[in-house]
């Protein structure tokens, strides 16, 4: 059994409560960062972590935060992105909804480290009741002297405020929540200038994932060279891995990074619904390129999954059987990202639109062999050409469906129905 | 259409917690539609007006967000995920039990204005899958006897 940082407290009773939080071992990073550690030995304890971004990008934390600019006389903002919107993912979910002053400690030990004294939660709309208890918490936390004027006796102030977003899938994208937290649509901005330069209300911000952030404490609590060590190089600490789809169990489970695929699907997930054969597993959400069953013997890291030639992205792991169409699932995936383009970029808004009419032609059986070729195409027209990677992330994946399950396209469209139906229940 | 006792107090205590108007927006429209349930055309002036924002933000912003509503949906607001991990675990079949149930199709309303279905995408309790929301309360592992266990408990 691995140790356990970030779910540790997740089946104890109540533990979304202050009361049990404290009894088991919370905010004794925030006293020590507090009282022992200047900004820069925080800063520095990080970067030797190895942590990096659980958004999706797995950006280095301590990097990102140095490069906020030395003197500046604005004020830095922290922005927190518990926008959760990639399809798949759960996982900031479960640190939200059973333990959420780890993540307001860490939003404290961040800020302090940053120099920040206004800190935003970005939570979607649809996380309501998640919403609610991180409010409360956030009320115990002031209650409690944890956030407010003078934290702890320290000089050191620190305003917290949860911000709900509507529904809108592209204000997970960074700027496009910045735009979102200015009170306007979530259009990204073009990059550079980077938000850590020119963010919110044209300020210094840094913006980072609810996980990112409930995995400082314990990088203050035990140092920047024990949490690197947890993972293979470059890749510190643990990852909470959130399994869906065609498993017996699925759920969300930490591990090291570079923790097994296969052990991941077939002993903590308790194997394949059925126990039919699997055919595919995305590793990283639904936007990151299609794994084939015969490519799953992989180390869950950022660096192997991209020698494997996908992502690990937001380690949302979606799994699926032999009994699964593909076409169909392409149809599922490109219908998501046309309906969350924002629509700002053409390449993106037209072309998501091409793709749904392609493949929504050959699910009702009136494809043409050149309709394969044309996804690719359009996809490929997509690619990189955008102001924010939402293009890529239809563009990426709908390239490795349609390259690695082709033999499905090309047997719908010849017979007018699915691969699938052919086989015997 | 003017702005109620209640839903000033709100935008008050709502305004007084940002460092700028502007970021009032959202929290602002997400109080108009818990007074009415939608966001009326005719009380964005209204609103603009009172955070001292100018009326394109408002209209801006109930047109992009999929979770504002532009006009009147029924009483209980049927979200059911219909993104890929719920469709591996099968959510058409569920979605085809509450059209039944309900007799309207996904995107209508009860002709007694109690139940709309939507279909929306990825609600992230995939763990759950097959899931939906009501008003905001998720239920998930659903199967035809547990969503008439839902329904029928509804007031
Ligand atoms: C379309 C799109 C959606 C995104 N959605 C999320 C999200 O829901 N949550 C998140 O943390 N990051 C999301 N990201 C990544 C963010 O832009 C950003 O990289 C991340 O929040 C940075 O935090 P990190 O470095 O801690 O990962 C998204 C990116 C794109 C392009």
């Amino acid at each position: 059994m691995t140790e356990k940082i970030l779910s540790r407290r997740f089946d104890l009773k109540d533990s979304h409560t202050l009361k049990v939080y404290e009894e088991n071992g919370g905010y004794i990073a925030l006293r020590k960062a507090l009282k022992e550690m200047s900004p820069a030995q925080i800063l520095d304890e990080v970067k030797r972590s190895n942590l990096r971004g659980r958004g999706g990008a797995g950006f280095p934390a301590g990097m990102k935060w140095s490069f906020l600019p030395k003197d500046t006389d604005k004020p830095v903002y922290l922005c927190v992105n518990a926008d959760e919107s990639e399809p798949g993912t759960f996982k900031d979910r479960f640190i939200m909804e059973r333990d959420p002053h780890l993540l307001i400690e860490g939003i404290i030990i961040t800020c302090y480290t940053i120099r920040s004294s206004q800190a935003f939660i970005y939570i979607r709309g649809e996380y309501l009741s998640q919403a609610r208890l991180l409010e409360q918490a956030i009320q115990d936390a002031y209650a409690a002297k944890y956030l407010g004027k003078n934290i702890l006796g320290s000089g050191f102030d620190l305003d917290l405020i949860l911000y709900i977003g509507a529904g809108a899938y592209i204000c997970g994208e960074e700027t496009a929540m910045l735009e979102s937290l200015e009170g306007k649509k979530g259009y990204p901005r073009l990059k550079p200038p980077f938000p850590a330069v020119i963010g919110l209300y044209n300020c210094p911000t840094i913006i980072n994932n609810v996980e990112t952030i409930a995995n400082v404490p314990a990088i203050v609590e035990r140092g920047g060279d024990w949490y690197a060590g947890l993972g293979p190089p470059k890749n510190g600490g643990t990852r909470l891995f959130a399994v869906s789809g065609h498993v017996k169990r699925p759920g969300c489970y930490e591990h090291p990074l570079g923790y097994p695929l296969k052990k991941l699907l077939y002993e903590d997930a308790g194997g394949i619904l059925d126990d039919l054969p699997l055919k595919a597993v995305v590793p990283g959400g639904s936007s990151v390129p299609v794994l084939k069953a015969d490519e799953i013997d992989i180390n869950l890291d950022f660096d192997s999954v991209q020698a494997a030639g996908s992502m690990l992205g937001s380690a949302a792991i979606i799994v699926m059987h032999e009994r699964t169409c593909m076409v169909k699932a392409t149809e599922r995936i490109i219908n998501f990202y046309k309906e969350e383009s924002c629509g700002q970029c053409s390449p993106c808004r037209e072309g998501t639109g091409w793709l749904l009419k392609i493949i929504q032609r050959i699910l009702r059986g009136e494809g043409v062999m050149e309709d394969i070729d044309l996804l690719y195409d359009v996809s490929e027209g997509i690619l990189g050409n955008t102001i924010c990677p939402l293009g890529d992330a239809v563009a990426m994946p709908v390239m490795s469906y349609v390259t690695k399950f082709r033999d499905e396209f090309e047997y719908f469209i010849a017979h007018k129905k699915s691969k699938i139906e052919t086989m015997v229940s | 259409m003017e702005l109620t006792v209640n839903l000033k107090s709100r935008l008050d205590e709502i305004k007084r917690k940002f460092p700028f108007a502007f970021s009032s927006v959202l929290p602002a429209i997400h109080a108009v539609q818990e007074e009415f349930g939608y966001i009326p055309l005719e009380i964005e002036p209204a609103v603009a007006r009172y955070l001292a924002v100018p009326q394109e933000r408002i209209r801006e912003v109930t047109t992009f967000y999929f979770m504002f509503n532009n006009r009147s949906v029924g009483k209980y607001h049927i979200y059911l995920c219909s993104n890929v991990s719920c469709w591996l675990r099968n959510y058409e079949s569920i979605l085809a039990y509450l059209e039944k149930k309900l007799n309207i199709s996904a995107g209508e309303t009860t002709p007694d204005g109690r139940f709309t279905i939507s279909l929306v995408e990825c609600l992230g309790m995939c763990e759950q899958a097959p899931v939906m929301q009501i008003n905001g309360i998720s239920y998930g592992d659903l199967t035809p006897e547990k969503i008439d266990r839902i329904l029928d408990n509804l007031d």
